[in-house]
């Protein structure tokens, strides 16, 4: 679904991603480790296509398209998701009306039939039921009030709603306590855990992956992936750290 | 959920999907009967003989005329305008097919198919078929100068409504007419507002009866059509004792090299237990991307909120001129009368605005808040310019102010000007006042959720926008959502 392939990024003219190369198949579920600073969220605004990310070097190819070709809202309609590390707020705009629009202009891209108001309905209250949301946060505006967690449960609620082939979920479970934490899991195997879908978890801590098993785990640091092993190597990284692994 | 949410949701989207260049910019080809070019007495008394008008209307002109000449251009806005030539100009042009107003059959099919052009429901049947039921509105349709079709109008005379064109009213209710015109806006008021009360031509006259509750929102689609004709409307509005009237003004006009004039003059006045909301949604050429061409905008409306317990409330959306300067007011002498200002600016290109509002506490626990929200973009300027002033006399004023900027690209200027003159220490004034940009987060975020660039800027503007908004009726809300992404269109990169 997703080959990554010798991709080089720089973030105003300082390397940071230097010849990562990675591939991810249909139903499977990866997660990136690495200590700070390795790269692991570059790695997710690169593939979103985020303003001031310059790729140099390499290619990336999502279902056969060359998605550095794409715009950030091309790339979205191609199914590419991206959870935000931190969810932003827009003031005056509810959930609803951001997500609605967002969706159908999505829809439309890809020729298909908008969404009437009820059709859209169903699906964020089935979305947002299944999160343990209120539809009352729905209807205010976008993260604006929203603790930690609150924003980082609405990205899965947005994640539900938009249904994406591809889902880059960069430091989900950061800010989340364990109840949370295992309504996000849980969100997260019951959208995305397909035959046709793919994720790519970025995270710090094992914790997370006790919840949606990996299929794959990467190791990334210098900018490269430098190990990837089976779910049995975050447990490993928990243990020894990134450094006994680097000797 | 309600179902008003939703109709916004498609109309913000809808909005979103619209790209085009202005599209009101086309002129027609009504053949037009023109005053002679110039300012003179001889123009007064040309306009005044051809509407027919008493002694009195020609008398109050020719006063007004003799006292402009010896005014002069204020310049104390944030405005750079080039000198105007007022002998280059035209102050009276009519549609010369003057149709006798009966039924909307009897209107040049030129001056319908206009109205279609720009979306206005004149025709009954697509009013009745607006949103959120059928709620009514009558319109009073001015092409150029003189008003063309009045819909609803029987309706309205069951209530004791009266909704005419101020011509007819100078006619048909001269007692009630001079009792108001002229008093809340007085003829040596300002350079502007003097010219109009020489040269209007024509405008819109409501009387809301003691007790009466206005059948339906009352509507006025104003427009420039004729080439290098200045636009002089003057409304006067009166709502007598408990009644309550809510007025929408709509404005279009099409493209044209010359800058155009428009001076109006609108007064409100409220008696005991009365309120009015004046509602105005404007969209006049702008001029291009170079800043060529445009309308020259200079409007005074003030509302006397006279008696106690009275109310009004502008509501403005203004995105369109190439050069506004507008300050609806409230002279709040009512005790405990209420006055408000809600207002969503938006300029883009090389386009001036410098607007606000005055709220003048002279009645005791009189309130007012004022909500003024600027958005530029291109090049251009936006100012909000306010007076709060409290009254020796008035004890328990209580005022907020509300002023956000939102800036857009590293060009464009905004620019925060509040006087407050407090004078009673028992008053409570509160100002805050905020300027933001876009964020490339607010972007990125949107746009990675599916919006393009300027859906993300429509999306994230409205929301900016979103509590004048709200403000506004149904049927105008919807048009204002999908004007300020219109208007915006070509301020991202």
């Amino acid at each position: 679904m997703l080959q990554i392939n010798n991709l080089h990024a720089t973030v105003g003219e300082k390397p940071i991603l230097k010849g990562l190369t990675l591939s991810l198949g249909a139903g499977e579920i990866h997660a990136i480790m690495g200590p700070n600073g390795a790269g692991k969220s570059t790695l997710g605004y690169v593939l979103s296509g985020r303003p001031g990310y310059e790729v140099t070097e390499g290619s990336v190819t999502f279902n056969g398209q060359d998605l550095l070709a794409l715009e950030p809202h091309e790339r979205a309609a191609a199914g590419l998701f991206l959870g935000f590390q931190y969810p932003v707020e827009i003031p005056g705009v509810s959930n609803v009306q951001f997500l609605r629009e967002a969706l159908n202009a999505q829809r439309k891209h890809r020729e298909e039939a908008p969404l009437s108001g009820a059709e859209f309905l169903k699906v964020a209250r089935e979305q947002a039921g299944a999160l343990g949301m209120d539809m009352d946060m729905l209807k205010r505006p976008v993260n604006v009030g929203f603790s930690g967690g609150e924003k980082k449960r609405n990205e899965m609620v947005q994640m539900g709603i938009i249904d994406p082939a591809l889902a880059i979920l960069d430091e989900t479970d950061s800010g989340l306590d364990i109840d949370a934490l295992r309504i996000v899991g849980d969100g997260i195997n019951r959208i995305m855990r397909r035959p046709d879908k793919a994720v790519l978890l970025i995270t710090h801590y094992q914790r997370l992956l006790d919840y949606v098993k990996p299929d794959f785990v990467h190791v990334l640091d210098g900018g490269r992936i430098t190990r990837t092993g089976g779910a049995e190597l975050a447990l490993e990284l928990e243990r020894d750290g990134y450094k006994e692994l680097a000797a | 959920m309600t179902d008003e949410i939703e109709v916004k949701d498609k109309a913000a989207w809808d909005a979103a999907e619209k790209v085009a260049d202005y599209e009101h910019g086309w002129s027609s080809d009504i053949e037009t009967d023109f005053a002679p070019k110039g300012l003179t007495e001889d123009t007064v008394r040309f306009i005044s003989a051809k509407k027919n008008e008493p002694e009195w209307m020609l008398d109050w002109r020719l006063k007004a005329f003799r006292h402009w000449l010896t005014m002069e251009t204020p310049d104390w806005a944030k405005l750079n305008i080039p000198p105007i030539d007022y002998q280059d100009a035209y102050y009276y042009a009519e549609p010369k097919a003057k149709p006798k107003l009966g039924s909307l059959d009897e209107v040049d099919p030129e001056i319908l198919r206009i109205y279609e052009k720009l979306g206005i429901p004149i025709a009954e049947q697509e009013v009745l078929a607006g949103v959120e039921g059928a709620r009514k509105v009558a319109v009073d349709a001015v092409f150029d100068s003189v008003s063309v079709a009045t819909t609803f109008r029987a309706e309205l005379e069951r209530a004791g409504v009266i909704f005419r064109s101020i011509s007819e009213a100078i006619k048909e209710y001269p007692d009630l007419v001079r009792k108001w015109l002229g008093k809340i806006v007085p003829m040596h008021d300002n350079y502007f507002a003097t010219l109009n009360c020489a040269v209007f031509s024509d405008g819109t006259f409501v009387y809301i009866p003691e007790g009466v509750r206005c059948p339906m929102e009352l509507s006025t689609y104003f427009r420039i059509n004729a080439e290098n004709t200045g636009q002089f409307e003057r409304t006067l509005i009166v709502a007598d004792k408990g009644s309550y009237v809510s007025y929408l003004e709509g404005c279009t006009a099409p493209m044209r090299d010359e800058n155009q004039l428009h001076a109006a003059v609108v007064e409100l006045v409220a008696l005991d237990d009365a309120e009015i909301k004046y509602s105005t949604v404007q969209n006049w050429y702008p001029g291009d991307a170079e800043g060529k061409g445009g309308i020259y905008n200079f409007v005074t409306k003030r509302a006397l909120c006279q008696g106690r317990n009275s109310k009004v409330s502008w509501t403005q959306v203004e995105t369109g001129s190439a050069v506004t300067w507008k300050y609806p007011s409230c002279v709040l002498n009512g005790e405990n009368s209420v006055g408000e200002f809600y207002s969503v600016a938006v300029t883009n290109n090389y386009q001036q605005a410098d607007t606000g509002t005055k709220m003048i506490h002279n009645g005791k626990g009189s309130r007012s808040t004022i909500v003024s929200k600027g958005i530029s973009a291109g090049h251009s300027n936006n100012t909000y310019r306010g007076l709060v002033r409290v009254a020796p006399n008035a004890e328990g004023v209580r005022n907020f102010t509300q002023c956000d900027s939102l800036l857009l690209g590293s060009l464009s200027g905004a620019h925060t000007v509040p006087y407050i003159e407090v004078r009673n220490p028992s008053a409570q004034i509160e100002h805050e006042a905020t300027t933001s940009k876009i964020s490339d987060d607010q972007m990125f975020y949107a746009m990675q959720r599916g919006l393009n660039a300027e859906e993300a800027v429509a999306l994230i503007v409205n929301g900016f926008a979103k509590e004048v908004l709200q403000q506004l009726p149904m049927e105008f809300a919807v048009e204002a959502q999908k004007l300020l992404g219109i208007s915006l269109e070509g301020s991202v990169g």
